[in-house]
């Protein structure tokens, strides 16, 4: 890990006869997925299948009923960070010691996460809005301030839990580069859920469509399309074919 | 000079209501005895004005002190009853039946307890004020978005941390809310406890009462309620100083 934050590399994932019931409800049972290292791997899936518990088992956040999670190599805590639908800022903080949070709760001295912070904020386009406090952005910023936050603390594996589905399209756009940007330069793993199947196969090197609660994996599909991803794409043919792929998958009973 | 501009119009029915009643009283549309002249109230408040400024600080005293030993119990039990649900299964009910002990009915008992004095004073303005802070805090607390504590876990905050870091900061607009009605009623509970058993507006009222000085009622009584309100406006300033920047309420 360096202080300037540059990549750490990515870890794989390995879920094994995963499990998770709250009381009588089975949502998760027999999940296998194995995600390699610096993956992009976005999950799709009828709402209330599952996806968000299982990206808080992934983050250790709650754990399973059964079954295993392995993180590989696994170096100890904070390797995970999470973002979450809607940026969920502390309003009473400026953007920049919203940005130092994780590295404060982690015990970090001020001027070595001031700095940090400081440094993926610039990354990501808010130098000059540090001073400010959430109440004073637009929803795009704060999204950004929110990825700047999971960023601090130079994870290996980021998850997204539907990230921008509450922003308008152009936003959205903007911020689907800056990620699937930042994920190159420092390949790391990233499991992103959405709802939106266009941004799955936009975004992702591979995409798994959840079945009903319960019922596992439907489709685990590599997403083949050209590394660079931008405006050109979406007139790639092949970007259509696998949006199809994804959606018949989604349709199916 | 905002605050005091949008103060004008509260201050016409003020002007009208005093004016009135001045002419009603002059005119002997109403007896003196029973509501005095505003003038005559004015004269009673320079005559007696040693008298009434001691009875004043007196129970800013009392309702001062009380209302503090409410916001920091008041709070620490609700930290208290916050830590585990059984624990508030357990005792929150207690505080619930507590407000509903009305103070008139425990004061006497508060006599016997500490004697007459400004303890009794005291204690009597902190029992009904700190229900409301109990209540707002707790709910405060307990509304912590569930992202957010997802959040501190994730990056190993203890349960102290979470909560001087996130529980009661984003419980500050809803425990200042509390504050402001306890500091009403800590003024409410210091005068009751000056009629039962201390010394102050409370009982300058009381005495005054078996003299038939209504104007001395009344002057006391206003001065009363000056005091409430200049309470609720020094929580309001301190809630506009810590939640202007961030908080909905506070942005015009
Ligand atoms: N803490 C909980 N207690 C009880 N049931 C829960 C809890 N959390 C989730 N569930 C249930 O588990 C199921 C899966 O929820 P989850 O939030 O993981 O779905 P999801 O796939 O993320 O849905 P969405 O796309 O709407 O976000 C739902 O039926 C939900 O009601
Ligand atoms: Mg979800």
């Amino acid at each position: 890990m360096t202080a300037s934050g540059i990549s750490a590399g990515g870890v794989a994932l390995h879920l094994d006869g995963v499990r998770r019931e709250f009381g009588n409800l089975v949502v998760i049972d027999h999940f296998d997925l194995h995600v390699e290292a610096g993956e992009f791997l976005a999950i799709l899936g009828p709402s209330g299948c599952g996806k968000s518990t299982l990206l808080r088992m992934i983050a250790r956040l709650a754990p399973p009923d059964g079954g295993t999670i392995r993180l590989e190599p696994d170096t100890g805590r904070f390797q995970t960070s999470f973002v979450f639908q809607d940026a969920h800022l502390l309003p009473w903080r400026t953007v920049l010691d919203n940005a130092a949070l994780p590295l404060e709760l982690m015990g970090v001295t001020r001027e070595e996460r001031y700095l940090k912070a400081r440094h993926e904020l610039e990354r990501i386009g808010l130098g000059d809005a540090t001073d400010r406090y959430p109440a004073q952005l637009s929803g795009g910023m704060r999204m950004r301030v929110s990825l700047a936050r999971a960023l601090v603390t130079t994870p290996r594996l980021l998850l997204l839990d539907e990230p921008f589905a509450a922003l308008d399209e152009i936003t959205r756009y903007k911020l689907d580069l800056q990620l699937r940007a930042l994920w190159r330069e420092r390949g790391i793993t990233v499991i992103f859920v959405t709802h939106s199947i266009s941004e799955a196969a936009f975004l992702a090197n591979r995409a798994v469509v959840m079945a009903r609660r319960g019922g596992g994996i439907k489709l685990d599909r590599r997403i083949e399309l050209p590394e660079r991803r931008d405006e050109e794409l979406r007139l790639d043919p092949r970007y259509g074919q696998e949006m199809n792929a994804l959606l018949q998958a989604m349709e199916e009973e | 000079m905002k605050p005091l501009k949008s103060a004008i119009p509260a201050l016409i029915p003020l002007i009208a209501v005093t004016a009135a009643a001045e002419f009603a009283v002059r005119q002997g549309f109403v007896r003196a005895y029973l509501v005095p002249a505003p003038s005559s109230v004015l004269r009673a408040m320079l005559q007696d004005s040693n008298e009434l400024l001691r009875a004043i600080a007196a129970t800013s005293f009392s309702a001062v002190t009380g209302f503090l030993l409410s916001t920091v119990i008041g709070i620490a039990i609700a930290v208290f009853l916050s830590s585990s649900r059984g624990i508030q299964r357990a005792f929150y009910p207690y505080a619930v039946f507590f407000q509903t002990v009305p103070i008139i009915a425990i004061a006497p008992l508060l006599v016997i307890w500490f004697g007459y004095g400004t303890q009794t004073v005291v204690a009597s303005a902190f029992v009904v004020s700190i229900f409301p802070v109990i209540a707002n805090t707790l709910s405060g607390i307990l509304s912590t978005e569930p992202a957010l504590r997802d959040l501190f876990r994730l990056y190993g905050a203890s349960t102290w941390v979470t909560l001087f870091k996130l529980r009661f900061p984003a419980a500050l607009p809803q425990i200042l809310t509390g504050l402001r009605v306890a500091s009403g009623l800590a003024v409410i509970g210091a005068i009751v406890g000056e009629f039962i058993g201390g010394q102050g507006l409370g009982s300058v009222v009381d005495i005054a009462r078996t003299q038939q000085r209504v104007d001395k009622v009344f002057a006391a009584v206003l001065l009363a309620s000056v005091l409430g309100l200049a309470l609720f406006g020094l929580i309001n300033l301190v809630s506009y100083l810590t939640l202007r920047r961030w908080h909905v309420s506070e942005q015009s």
